[in-house]
């Protein structure tokens, strides 16, 4: 295998590696920022509704690629002008850090209306029938909304992350030595782009068929309850 | 912040933004025409139809369009029989491979849409069709593409969202798209807010302009729907 790609396998294997760490952790961040930007508008005052209001269209209306250079070389900007406050010389920001928060501030967008739209669907009866059986709130989230809403959030959610997956491969603009970099890297030194970028698209079609797979047992485990 | 740098720089962002628009127009155009063989092929019951044309659905929504961008523009040069033809004129050229790249991508987003449409045509529409002695030609002329294509107005207004912002990695391979003009007006003046804000609320106001021109059109398309 190694001397079918020139001895550049496992580079490729290694970004690939750096590839599944973007995508995971912006993953964890966007859930977060999800739930916040969820709750804020549908428990909210009218100040956090609206902040979240706006968080949720402007993200949504801006190409990521943008928002990856905004927050890449503008986060550079404030991070050099602190430094030369406090005399600390030159900072470089991390592409890697620029990038798994751009992705996740971008995707806590979408999975926020995702949350919200499941949390509107879980059964008002239900979380009634909750308290009228004295369970305290926080019973009730944990056996009754929460359960009911990821069964309803699966779909949005699984189509969030695979676009978050293929977005991940913009961080390779910004330098970080992802997949996509590492493609270009040995593709350009063996003269063989063509080769490598298939490559790489091809492993992007494995990382989706395993999450379809991961998928399919998710939907089964939260749809235990429904009836068909 | 110093915004007079985009106002002396607003030529350039325009020029960006009549790129941006063409781009968009012009693979939205090819997409759509190719679409529609496309949908009605992965809607047939003939695997020999369908299975070709879900094949190539499942690998281009499966991989990051920049992929296919790279592929067709920079990965086609690998090959000295394609660089010694005539087509290289076309391959060699940033803007010909990104118009190829985004309509062959947004071409199976589109007819999966469709072909989703097609597949929710009532049952007895197409009894009626066919016990009125309609062809199968006319049926697809008359009764099911009219309907499937109002039915993915919805979902074809999110898709033209997605082509805008995708049509930024043109700026990525040399082009000077908006995003292009904001990277040219960051290098050279080091202003990443300035440009990348401008360039973002250029974006945002297409996207709002998308998004009415779909209501309208489903106001005007969808009114028997309406609840």
């Amino acid at each position: 295998m190694t001397e079918i790609f020139g001895g550049y396998l496992p580079m490729i294997l290694k970004g690939m590696v750096l590839t599944i760490e973007v995508a995971l952790l912006s993953l964890a961040l966007s859930l977060f920022l999800g739930m916040l930007a969820a709750s804020a508008r549908l428990y909210g005052g009218p100040i956090a509704r609206s902040i979240a209001g706006i968080y949720t269209t402007v993200i949504r209306g801006i190409p990521d690629l943008v928002l990856m250079m905004l927050i890449f070389f503008g986060g550079q900007v404030v991070v050099n002008k602190i430094g030369d406050k406090f005399g600390w010389g030159y900072i470089d920001i991390d592409p890697f850090v620029a990038g798994v928060i751009t992705i996740g501030f971008i995707f806590g967008a979408y999975m926020g209306e995702t949350f919200r739209g499941a949390i509107m669907a879980v059964s008002k009866g239900e979380i009634e029938a909750g308290h009228a059986y004295g369970m305290t709130n926080w019973q009730v989230f944990l056996h009754i909304t929460f359960p009911s809403m990821v069964r309803h959030a699966l779909p949005g959610f699984m189509n969030n992350w695979l676009v978050l997956v293929k977005t991940t491969a913009l961080v390779s603009v910004i330098g970080l030595e992802d997949m996509v970099y590492s493609a270009k890297v040995a593709g350009d030194s063996l003269r063989q782009p063509f080769t490598f970028y298939v490559l790489v698209g091809t492993l992007f079609l494995l990382i989706t068929a395993v999450s379809d797979l991961a998928m399919r047992w998710l939907e089964r485990r939260y749809s235990i309850g429904e009836s068909r | 912040m110093d915004f007079s740098i985009i106002i002396d720089n607003l030529p350039l962002l325009f020029k960006g933004l009549f790129l941006t628009l063409q781009l968009l127009l012009i693979s939205l155009a090819i997409g759509f025409v190719m679409a529609i063989p496309l949908s009605i092929m992965a809607a047939s019951k003939n695997p020999w139809l369908r299975l070709p044309v879900k094949a190539y659905i499942y690998v281009f929504r499966g991989t990051p369009l920049l992929i296919q961008v790279f592929i067709i523009y920079y990965g086609l040069s690998q090959f000295e029989w394609l660089r010694d033809s005539p087509l290289w004129n076309i391959f060699k050229s940033a803007y010909w491979c990104a118009v190829i790249a985004f309509a062959l991508n947004t071409a199976a987003y589109t007819a999966e849409i469709f072909r989703g449409a097609i597949l929710q045509t009532p049952k007895g529409e197409l009894e009626a069709a066919e016990a009125c002695g309609m062809s199968r030609w006319d049926q697809y002329l008359h009764i099911i593409l009219p309907s499937a294509l109002r039915r993915s107005i919805p979902m074809y207004g999110n898709e033209v969202i997605f082509m805008l912002h995708a049509t930024v990695l043109a700026g990525v391979i040399t082009l000077v798209d908006l995003f292009g003009a904001a990277k040219i007006i960051n290098s050279r003046y080091y202003a990443p807010f300035e440009s990348f804000i401008s360039a973002g609320l250029f974006y945002l106001a297409i996207t709002f302009t998308i998004v009415f021109i779909f209501k309208l059109a489903e106001r005007h398309f969808l009114k028997h729907l309406k609840r």
